[in-house]
């Protein structure tokens, strides 16, 4: 039995999390949400930050919260919700995005430490009537169940074949000394920061391939 | 996540100055470690001063033969770097074993080396841990401790250092470059830089307050077949349970160095002389004083495994 030693604060915390109100903060954007569980610290947080993001080849000046990550950032303040929220730990690669051309997830860091980095989403990557090559290929091959992995996937996926062109190498690269190859084997393992809770896994590696130009 | 102030370096000296002078500051480079601390209030910082904008992102041949690698390098960048691949291989593979492409993309160098050594009941802050609350007592010790540490351990914690990356660093024998809060610079061996739980489990390192890693330094190439094998529960995106990493010479002599078992990467000098009997006798070295619970026991024969299937890959 551990020590019962509670705090309004830490029972906020727990009921939040075991009633499942953790899932609705979620859904607003997350300094209101700090304000509906933490009232008494409305009055001493720090103030704002002006912050300048380029994202999708348009700049957005905001105040913020520096609390702020570039997901909530992306989704809340500028309304681009196709980048999702999953864990919001770095784990399961739903809000990948492209920042100077290299994918990361964005759940992981400050918008405030992204000012003058080129951010790309996946409203970025293509539209409905112009879909990149990608997003096309994904539809082609039914590449998801409930999409609300895709739009990282996709992302993660068109970053992931500029790294292997690029030749850097992954952990399933047998020679370190020579590029590396475009092979199933190798997209699998790069994609590994992607989970899909539907399993869509052995479409989703049929549509990359088929971009890569890759017989599967 | 607690509210804090936000600002940008534009030197290392001041940065480690802002940061020793701030009660209640931190660095911030990827932030792939320190933001998900944050979320959960493990952390606490009220002061970010963002490096990022430091540079220290080259890595250039040294003065000693060796490779100078910039504290921000970020993983990628470092596992991909030709001298890397052709003369540091063990360095490529164990980066290449961790974390996933978009992390690796986030994480630097030196925040790589200095990311927290942690268990699941550290992320459990519902459950006691003497890394989060000095004193409250270890949830894991006569918890879930499978994946825990087998060596080194304390009664106070045997959470495991995470990095794969750290325990190449390790068997190279690299140093740390630093600056301090006073400006002046200082090299640290990487073997000085982590430390054992002991009774202060919430210290996992040597630097000062506000001393900044600025690069990690390799010293010359040493030749040799590089090894770097994880063994974990999925073939990707996991820690490992015990990895070895190695560098073993035409003659059989070597090096080697064990993730997954210790607070911090684990490296027995004395076991290595035993590398040509084979991995029975280096493991017998490698985990003596081993102290085990029901859970991670197997980890002693799994090390003693992965050591002869390390040594027989090496005779090619």
């Amino acid at each position: 039995m551990t020590e019962f030693n509670p705090s309004r604060r830490k029972f906020i915390q727990n009921t939040a999390v075991t009633s499942g109100a953790l899932i609705a903060a979620k859904l607003v954007p997350e300094v209101e949400a700090k304000s509906v569980l933490q009232p008494a610290q409305a009055t001493t947080e720090p103030a704002n930050v002006n912050v300048l993001l380029k994202v999708n080849g348009s700049e957005h000046q905001m105040m913020i919260d520096p609390r702020t990550s570039l997901l909530d950032a992306l989704r809340e303040r500028l309304h681009l919700t196709g980048t999702k929220k999953g864990c919001d730990q770095g784990q399961c690669g739903a809000c990948t995005v492209i920042v100077d051309g290299r994918r990361i997830t964005s759940c992981l860091t400050l918008a405030v430490m992204q000012e003058g980095h080129d951010i790309t989403t996946i409203e970025g990557l293509g539209t409905p009537t112009n879909l990149h090559p990608m997003q096309a290929a994904f539809i082609k091959h039914d590449g998801y169940q409930c999409g609300f992995c895709t739009p990282g996937q996709i992302c993660s996926a068109v970053a992931m074949l500029e790294e292997v062109k690029a030749g850097m190498p992954s952990h399933v690269t047998a020679d370190l000394t020579r590029p590396s190859e475009m092979t199933i084997i190798e997209f699998r393992e790069r994609m590994s920061g992607n989970i899909c809770r539907c399993g869509a896994y052995s479409n989703i590696q049929e549509a990359i391939a088929e971009v890569a130009g890759v017989r599967t | 996540m607690k509210a804090f102030t936000y600002d940008r370096a534009t030197s290392a000296a001041e940065a480690a100055s802002a940061v020793a002078k701030t009660t209640g500051s931190k660095f911030i480079a990827g932030g792939t470690n320190l933001l998900d601390l944050m979320k959960l209030q493990i952390e606490t910082p009220s002061h970010l001063i963002d490096i990022n904008d430091l540079g220290l992102d080259q890595i250039e041949p040294a003065t000693n033969g060796g490779l100078r690698i910039g504290a921000l390098v970020r993983n990628t960048d470092l596992a991909a770097n030709e001298y890397v691949r052709r003369d540091y291989a063990v360095l490529s593979r164990a980066l290449l074993a961790g974390a996933s492409g978009q992390l690796r993309n986030q994480a630097t160098t030196a925040g790589n080396l200095l990311q927290r050594t942690r268990c699941p009941y550290f992320y459990d802050t519902n459950m006691p841990c003497n890394k989060r609350e000095p004193g409250r007592g270890c949830s894991a010790l006569g918890g879930y401790s499978r994946m825990h540490a087998i060596v080194g351990i304390s009664d106070a914690c045997i959470a495991t250092h995470p990095s794969d990356m750290a325990v190449a660093m390790r068997l190279l024998d690299a140093t740390v470059e630093t600056v301090r809060s006073n400006g002046l610079t200082r090299t640290i061996p990487i073997v000085e830089l982590h430390r054992l739980p002991g009774n202060t489990p919430n210290i996992e390192h040597t630097l000062e307050p506000g001393e900044l890693i600025t690069a990690v330094l390799l010293p010359k190439p040493s030749g040799g077949t590089h090894i770097y094998r994880k063994v974990r529960d999925r073939a990707s995106y996991a820690f490992a349970l015990v990895s070895v990493a190695a560098i073993i010479q035409p003659d059989g002599s070597g090096k080697v160095a064990l993730g997954g078992v210790a607070h911090k990467p684990w490296r027995v000098e004395s076991a290595e002389r035993k590398l040509q009997r084979g991995s029975k006798a280096v493991t017998k070295e490698l985990l003596a004083n081993a102290r085990t619970t029901h859970d991670n026991a197997f980890k002693v024969q799994l090390v003693e495994r992965t050591l002869a299937s390390v040594l027989n890959d090496a005779k090619g």
